[in-house]
């Protein structure tokens, strides 16, 4: 028989693998290209040119729409990362209890609606809010993105959790440390790379959300991702390419963090 | 004094009262901010339609009717809304093309990774998690340019002498931008169930004489079917709501239930009809994910 007959061989799956890859990729380089291009057209290519990304520099509004969304990713990402903790710490390593399945359901509840159904649900209950309050700030954005950042934060926290055993937690109650100090000397070191995760996650989730953003947002609240949005509707020039050259960069730089924290635990 | 098995009991219904106070911050937010505005929407698919947006409040079926039906403005007949079922049908279609063409284009994608040595298999896995964190909106921007009239496959039919074809604004388009957002959904959980298939299951097929073909559809797909199913409902239920990709690749005329639900609390100004649209998708959302977890407890008892 001949030499090569391999068991994990089917036929036609490489190639569509490769053109899966290729397809993924090729519009992403093609949109970092034409980011450097020195035309105003963005079909024609007219040269290098950093321009567009000195015209989005010096666009106040890009800039303002660009710390806001930090400011809103940064503060969602750490509540909700908090909130996932102790949510994971109440929910692993125990026997079932009275209310435990309905703590997950609600938990991951905003992972299995639609998007355009929170944004809608929470345009309606916001606006009430807006009117009986007077505030309009950026609590409401925040307090949306951390819900919906929770379940993303919880994810990796929990892993973790379930794969720690209580030894080392009683061993260091049976030396008389307190619970708290139980907590901040044994428990939180290791489940240290499980937060970093979760609060890396959350923040990319929060960075990325365009849908409930637009809906929950009040005039001149504009994050980048919806800012970017209203820009694409009304015409393309190379200065959206730029500025999403520069968020791709930030998304791989943080996913790459965190594929190498993720995958040194094991 | 209280017995040992009494202090046991105070302790564990001391320890379950911690539990619920940790829990209470995660889940009063999701309460307030996720949960309970949902059942707003509900009420207020059963208002009547305030002058300027929003409602008023006094009971009415009539968005509900107007879901699926049309009131003829002269005669107060009801009728089919053409446009509407037009719309829900168009979703439910495109949702379901762009899970089937994830699965065709992702089953083979995550079976070449989950083929490859353990060292390279961390490569491929880092390339497909690459695009399934990087925004949606540029993804989509992305496909944009490449589909667009003067876009790359254009330019390209151009230059060899073929006419242009008009892609963008049309189902192709949103089928397009959909399938490739959402194929690392599809590849991502293949490959976890995937990964974890013993090939010594697959020789023992061959030495029984079965084809390729028979290995791939007795032996492989029914073990990994856990992961096909998983990743057809995390590709289905966001194609069903998707807004950016049909707002972008759509245009105006091309909507999904997504973009008629906008217009509803726009310039439709029918927060009501809006509402009971978003009700409307909800429930298909549900009904997909209870035929999940239906598949899912079956697959589990089968196997394990």
């Amino acid at each position: 028989m001949a030499s090569s007959f391999s068991i994990r061989h089917q036929s036609g799956f490489t190639a569509i693998a490769a053109t899966c890859f290729v397809v993924l990729y090729l519009p992403i380089v093609v949109l970092v290209v034409y980011a450097f291009n020195a035309a105003t057209s963005t079909s024609e290519w007219g040269g290098f040119s950093l321009k567009w990304f000195q015209s989005a520099w010096q666009n106040t509004q890009v800039i303002d729409a660009t710390l806001r969304s930090f400011q809103i990713g940064a503060t969602a990402a750490i509540l909700a990362t908090v909130f996932a903790t102790m949510a994971a710490l109440a929910t692993t390593r125990t026997p079932p209890y009275p209310g435990l399945t309905f703590k997950y359901a609600a938990i991951n509840q905003p992972l299995m609606v639609p998007e355009i159904v929170t944004g809608v649900a929470l345009l309606i209950f916001f606006s009430r809010i807006k009117i009986f309050t007077g505030y309009s700030g950026l609590g409401y954005l925040i307090a949306a993105h951390t819900a919906f950042c929770i379940p993303f934060a919880y994810l990796p926290i929990r892993a973790r959790l379930e794969n720690m055993d209580l030894m080392l937690e009683r061993a260091a109650a049976d030396l008389y440390a307190t619970p708290w100090q139980t907590f901040r000397r044994i428990t939180l070191p290791l489940l240290w790379p499980g937060i970093l995760a979760g609060l890396m996650l959350a923040f990319v989730i929060s960075l990325d959300d365009v849908v409930i953003t637009e809906f929950v947002k009040s005039g001149g609240q504009d994050t980048l991702p919806t800012y970017m949005l209203g820009q694409i509707r009304r015409g393309i020039t190379p200065e959206i390419n730029a500025i999403s050259t520069v968020f791709l960069l930030l998304s791989v730089a943080i996913v790459t963090l965190f594929f190498f924290i993720s995958r040194k635990r094991d | 004094m209280a017995s040992a098995e009494e202090v046991a009991k105070a302790a564990e219904r001391r320890d379950i009262r911690d539990r619920w106070l940790l829990s209470a911050p995660a889940l009063l937010i999701i309460f307030l901010a996720a949960t309970g505005p949902l059942l707003i929407v509900l009420v207020y698919s059963f208002l009547t339609p305030g002058p300027y947006g929003d409602v008023k409040w006094q009971f009415s079926p009539e968005a509900w009717i107007s879901v699926f039906m049309e009131r003829d403005i002269f005669d107060d007949t009801l009728s089919l809304a053409a446009a509407h079922v037009t719309i829900f049908w168009r979703s439910i279609k495109l949702a379901i093309v762009t899970t089937l063409a994830t699965l065709v284009l992702g089953f083979p994608t995550a079976y070449f990774m989950a083929t490859r040595s353990e060292k390279t298999r961390d490569l491929w896995l880092f390339l497909i998690t690459i695009p399934f964190w990087t925004n949606l909106l540029i993804r989509t921007f992305a496909v944009l340019q490449i589909i667009r009239n003067e876009g790359l496959i254009n330019t390209v039919l151009l230059k060899i002498g073929i006419t242009p074809i008009q892609i963008l604004f049309t189902d192709t388009a949103i089928l397009i931008g959909m399938a490739y957002v959402y194929l690392p959904l599809m590849v991502l959980p293949i490959y976890a169930s995937m990964e974890k298939l013993d090939f010594r299951l697959v020789e023992a097929g061959y030495d029984l004489y079965a084809t390729r073909f028979q290995v791939l559809r007795r032996i492989i797909f029914p073990l990994v079917k856990p992961g096909v199913v998983a990743g057809s409902i995390l590709v289905f239920i966001p194609a069903l709501g998707a807004y950016v990709t049909p707002s972008l690749l759509g245009g105006g005329k091309n909507m999904m239930l997504s973009n008629l639900i906008e217009l509803q609390f726009g310039q439709g100004r029918n927060w009501p009809l809006g509402s009971a649209l978003s009700i409307a998708v909800m429930v298909i959302v549900m009904v997909a994910l209870l035929a999940y977890v239906r598949n899912a407890g079956q697959s589990e008892m089968r196997h394990g």
